[in-house]
């Protein structure tokens, strides 16, 4: 137990040494305010990075994928049964993209109550033609609407309006890369050929930017009646859907079960973007240990001041226990000197490491890859301030352990007779 | 009837540093309560490594130690920090006290330790010590900016706050000049027969010793006289 009385010496101490107390709580300060901020900046640019593709990632996307057939002809002949098949004369049939009964799985998935959202999609490529060059691209054709709620579609279109493309007849949003290559701009009419050789003529009612450069050099948005209409097919040809979770931990599991249940393909957000948590985490582990390092370094600073301090305080230390002390509530003043350190230092470190976000959440940064990014992005999730906090209190602790224990097996005898 | 305070009994101890040496031989000898005890002898002869011995705070020996009839023997350091708290007063020779704090603070601390009393109370009984001895009007000063004297008797005001059974003394006159270790000698005379406080000081002013009531004279680890 702490008492009033052990409090009120230590506090004597700390301010009979204000000036170098005031140096190790800076310490502190200054390693709290790096942490959090760089974790904040940090983990601000991996939430923007991710977001460029997870947030335009359904979570679970259905679709029928070109595949050979998975039981071959041979494995049905019995004289064969249980033999080596090396022959697998029945290729992959492209007839039918589409996924079979859309009406009753979207039906189905909309009363799942674990699913935020869908939106249907047909994936048509086609070509452009410019002059006497074709362009291969892809043509989306999207429910607008819905695109816009689940996948923030309209944050990416950079000119025009997303809701044209519903509204007019026959147009299209085209990447802005595309559009370059294609020199088009809004209000004039591109020529498109489906992959039978038809000729379309579409209106270019908006641009859109992804941030990726190869995305946006292929791929252009149409509505689905427009989309259906080039593909040559009926009202329900929809190739793809995409869901939305309410939980994204989930669609790995999900992805199965719906496959199973609709006998279609399926694929989820972890599968296919591996690669985007693996770059998180590594940064994000990076700032923790450079963070964790900031604070070491303050600790180490913490315990030089403590032991000068000690030094200097021996008769005190030895008076204490002459008249009556014992070792341990020596080593308790000298434990609450170094926790108040590190509780003074981490508040303000915290204060400090929000305010200096805070400046850095504010400077312009504007670029064209970026269309929704206007300053640089900060991440202020309480997290990092807890974690902070509690290393600065654990730091300290530590820093201080070593000089309070030095300080509780001082001899009053030797410091005495000393003299 | 009179009681014992402190009781050593074939006390020895040796330095080993840096070759083995007897530094105190046999000590034997009682305090009664209310005596006024000075132990007197050459530089080297012992008598603080004796103090240190019977104010617990040096463990390091053999033979038996008993103050208020309590053997010291097997007690943990945080008992024995006890012992000194509550039943012994130290007057040094270099004053001692916390800078950090103000005069009235040094007196207080040893009783806020005690917890005996209320905060409010150890207050009021520093102020009553200081009062007798003269110094009240210190209280609020902080202790760095006492003069030697003044020092001093903070040091005695603060010895006495637990009421402790002895009050030891390890030269306490031996840093002031001839007016204040007048004083202060008169503070503990004052001691011994108004509250009949048991006094132990040693010291090497033969002057002060023999105005004590009895003198322990010692000589090379050895108690000669007493």
């Amino acid at each position: 137990m702490i008492s009033r009385l052990i409090v009120s010496i230590a506090r004597s101490l700390l301010l009979a040494r204000l000036r170098q107390t005031m140096v190790a709580a800076v310490g502190v300060t200054f390693s709290i305010m790096m942490f959090v901020t760089l974790l904040g900046f940090m983990n601000g640019l991996n939430d923007m990075l991710d977001g460029l593709i997870l947030n335009r990632t359904a979570h679970i996307r259905l679709f029928n994928d070109i595949k050979p057939k998975e039981k071959q002809a041979i494995e049905k002949a019995k004289d064969y049964k249980n033999r080596s098949h090396f022959i697998h004369s029945v290729k992959s049939s492209g007839s039918r993209r589409e996924i079979y009964n859309v009406g009753a799985i979207t039906k189905a998935i909309s009363r799942d109550p674990r699913v935020l959202g869908y939106a249907p999609k047909i994936n048509a490529p086609v070509f452009f033609n410019d002059g006497n060059i074709e362009i291969t691209g892809v043509i989306n054709g999207i429910d607008v609407e819905a695109e816009a709620r689940l996948f923030f579609f309209k944050d990416y279109v950079t000119k025009g309006n997303p809701m044209d493309v519903k509204t007019v007849a026959n147009s299209i949003i085209l990447g802005k890369a595309l559009a370059d290559k294609l020199l088009v701009d809004i209000g004039d009419r591109v020529y498109v050929n489906n992959s039978q050789g038809e000729r379309f003529s579409l209106k270019v009612v908006g641009f859109f930017e992804s941030g990726l450069m190869e995305l946006d050099k292929v791929n252009s948005y149409a509505s689905l009646a427009t989309t259906q209409k080039i593909v040559g097919k009926s009202n329900n040809y929809i190739t793809d859907l995409q869901i939305k979770l309410k939980d994204l931990n989930l669609a790995p599991a999900m992805a199965k079960d719906y496959s199973k249940l609709f006998e279609c393909d399926s694929e989820d957000i972890q599968t296919a973007n591996a690669q985007f948590e693996t770059g998180s985490n590594v940064r994000s582990i990076i700032s923790y240990a450079v963070g964790i390092t900031l604070l070491i370094v303050a600790g180490f600073g913490i315990y030089n001041i403590l032991n000068m301090m000690i030094f200097e305080k021996m008769e005190s230390i030895a008076i204490l226990k002459a008249t009556g002390f014992s070792g341990k509530d020596v080593r308790k003043v000298f434990m609450v000197i170094a926790v108040s350190i590190g509780l003074i230092g981490g508040l303000a470190g915290e204060v400090m490491g929000f305010l200096l976000s805070n400046l850095i959440d504010n400077i312009p940064f504007n670029t064209p890859a970026l269309p929704t990014i206007k300053t640089f992005p900060v991440n202020y999730s309480p997290k990092y301030y807890i974690i902070s906090f509690v290393f600065a209190l654990l730091t300290t602790y530590f820093a201080g352990y070593f000089p309070a224990r030095k300080a509780s097996r001082v001899d009053p005898v030797v410091i005495i007779r000393g003299k | 009837m009179q009681s014992i305070i402190l009781q050593a009994k074939a006390i020895h101890k040796q330095f080993h540093d840096p070759v083995t040496v007897d530094v105190l031989k046999n000590i034997t000898f009682s305090i009664n309560a209310g005596e006024f005890v000075s132990v007197i002898g050459k530089s080297g002869c012992g008598k603080s490594t004796l103090l240190y011995i019977l104010s617990t705070m040096d463990t390091d020996y053999s033979g038996e130690l008993l103050i208020d009839s309590q053997p010291m023997r097997n007690k943990t350091e945080a008992e024995l920090a006890h012992v000194r708290n509550a039943k012994i007063g130290f007057v040094f020779q270099f004053h001692y006290l916390l800078y950090e704090f103000s005069a009235l603070k040094n007196v207080m601390l040893p009783g806020l330790k005690l917890g005996q009393y209320s905060e409010k109370e150890v207050e009021h009984r520093a102020i009553e010590r200081m009062k007798k001895l003269g110094i009240d009007k210190l209280a609020f000063k902080q202790a760095n900016q006492l003069s030697g004297g003044e020092k001093q008797r903070v040091a005695i005001a603060r010895a006495m706050i637990n009421d402790p059974a002895i009050i030891m003394g390890d030269e306490p006159t031996g840093n002031l000049d001839k007016r204040n270790s007048e004083m202060v000698f008169d503070i503990f005379k004052q001691l011994t027969t108004e509250f009949k406080q048991t006094m132990l000081v040693v010291t090497h002013d033969v002057e002060f010793a023999q105005k004590s009531k009895r003198i322990i004279e010692m000589e090379d680890g050895r108690i000669i006289r007493q």
